[in-house]
């Protein structure tokens, strides 16, 4: 059993919108994450407590909450990184409803990517011979700096354009756009360019860029939402785009 | 805000930079000459040069003001997005209207 | 549910965009006045005269010192947003960001030292 009998004083947030932080006390141990603290607090202080998780290992992002002020992985966090004072303050993602403790509802999340046809819309059949994709192409090369979103809504949380206007789609569902439009095997740009010209669309930006300083893949929504602006701006100059 | 308040608020922003640079040089200069409102006048009256510039500014700037308070109003106060754009408008109407005068003033009387 | 802070926003360029829109915005309540004060100069300047001599005080030069900072910032803090939207993707940003500002301060303090 590794050293130290110190304890971390953890602040957890209880209950839903109206509810408050509960504090435990959580041994520190060596190379902890802060999803060991959240698990340990589960299994051995409070099995009440609701939380998110699943690969644990840095892939599927289910494990995101706000960390002392900070949207985070959990399982790629180290205590030792965040936790300078002994002291941890973790609440579910912000600007997004809290269905209980430490889980946010992703819904509108999800439904503002839908909003922003942020998906693939096919132009070829199974009959078709097989489009060939370079990788060095421009456009690819721009959809892949952005493809490796794994929606785990940490620049959605951070966003504070998201926090003051409730129509935006918010960082991840417009880079997700970005990368269809830049994809040649995609045929619905023309309404997927019309989605994004839109109230709450990508000219909401105001390029803070919060979501590529937070974001764990180190990707730029900022970057990708530019070149949105760009490429609509010339539709709409073309009067591809009605408003 | 959508594409055409982008289209817009950018072109206006575009437009006003070199002008934005040429009335800081004016300013640099008045203030160093320590003009007077005779002195002032005296360079403005009938010039369409001044005319044109300033008319231009004042046009992109109440248009660039507009969309930009509508954009904080919407984003910042508690206006929905009808108000938020009925007062943007106002203010732009204001500004334009004010600086007509002031050009008209400075210019033709 | 308590606002948690969120550290993020000590960043340059979230302060740069939050300077722009203040900037932006105390320039649309400045602008009214001045066009305003400028149309005084209908039916000959005297209006415009004593305005121009109240204006000589140091407490409104520092004003109007404060005004050509927010012009030039907003200016600048513009120029950034038209860069970042339209140039490609250049790390180095921030150091722009303060650059900016910094030249902003150096016009004001200029347009002060040469008006008092």
């Amino acid at each position: 059993m590794s050293g130290t009998q110190e304890k971390l004083s953890v602040s957890l947030w209880r209950g839903g919108k109206d509810g408050r932080y509960q504090t435990y006390a959580v041994p520190r141990r060596e190379s902890q994450t802060v999803l060991d603290v959240v698990t340990f607090v589960q299994r051995h202080l409070d099995p009440t407590l609701s939380y998110r998780f699943a690969c644990r290992v840095g892939v599927c992002g289910s494990c995101a909450m706000t960390v002392n002020g900070k949207p985070r992985w959990t399982c790629r966090t180290h205590v030792e990184k965040v936790a300078g004072s002994g002291r941890l303050q973790i609440g579910p993602l912000e600007n997004l409803p809290v269905i209980k403790d430490l889980t946010a509802d992703m819904e509108l999340f999800f439904v503002k990517w839908q909003r922003a046809k942020g998906v693939f819309a096919p132009s070829q059949t199974r009959h078709d011979a097989i489009a060939q994709i370079r990788p060095d192409t421009p456009a690819r090369a721009a959809a892949d700096a952005a493809i490796e979103c794994i929606n785990c809504g940490v620049c959605y949380a951070g966003c504070d354009t998201v926090r003051w206007n409730s129509n935006y789609l918010g960082p991840a569902a417009l880079t997700r756009a970005w990368t269809l439009v830049n994809d040649e095997r995609d045929g619905g740009n023309a309404a997927r360019l019309q989605a994004v010209a839109a109230d709450g669309g990508c000219h909401s930006c105001h390029s803070h860029q919060s979501c590529h300083e937070l974001c764990p893949q180190t990707l730029n929504p900022t970057a990708a939402i530019a070149g949105l602006k760009r490429r609509t701006a010339a539709a709409y100059l073309k009067g591809d785009i009605k408003t | 805000m959508n594409v055409q308040l982008y289209v817009w608020q950018r072109a206006t922003a575009a437009v006003m930079a070199p002008l934005v640079l040429g009335h800081i040089a004016i300013i640099f200069y008045a203030t160093r000459q320590d003009l007077t409102a005779a002195d002032i006048l005296a360079r403005t009256h009938g010039s369409v040069l001044w005319a044109s510039y300033y008319g231009l500014f004042v046009a992109a700037a109440s248009i660039h003001a507009s969309i930009g308070v509508r954009n904080v109003l919407t984003e910042w106060s508690p206006l929905d997005e009808r108000r938020a754009g009925l007062f943007a408008i106002l203010l732009g109407v204001l500004l334009a209207l004010l600086g007509l005068h002031a050009i008209v003033a400075l210019v033709l009387t | 549910m308590s606002a948690l802070e969120l550290k993020h926003r000590g960043s340059v360029l979230w302060i740069a965009a939050l300077i722009h829109r203040i900037s932006g915005l105390a320039l649309a309540v400045f602008l009214p006045v001045h066009f305003f004060v400028l149309g005084l100069a209908v039916h000959g300047g005297a209006g415009l005269d004593r305005f121009l001599r109240w204006s000589d005080q140091p407490s409104v030069k520092f004003a109007e010192g404060g005004l050509v900072f927010l012009l030039t910032v907003h200016l600048l803090g513009g120029l950034r947003v038209l860069a970042i939207e339209n140039f490609a993707w250049r790390d180095g940003q921030k150091r722009l960001a303060t650059l900016a500002a910094a030249a902003a301060a150096v016009v004001a303090l200029v347009f002060l030292a040469r008006a008092l």
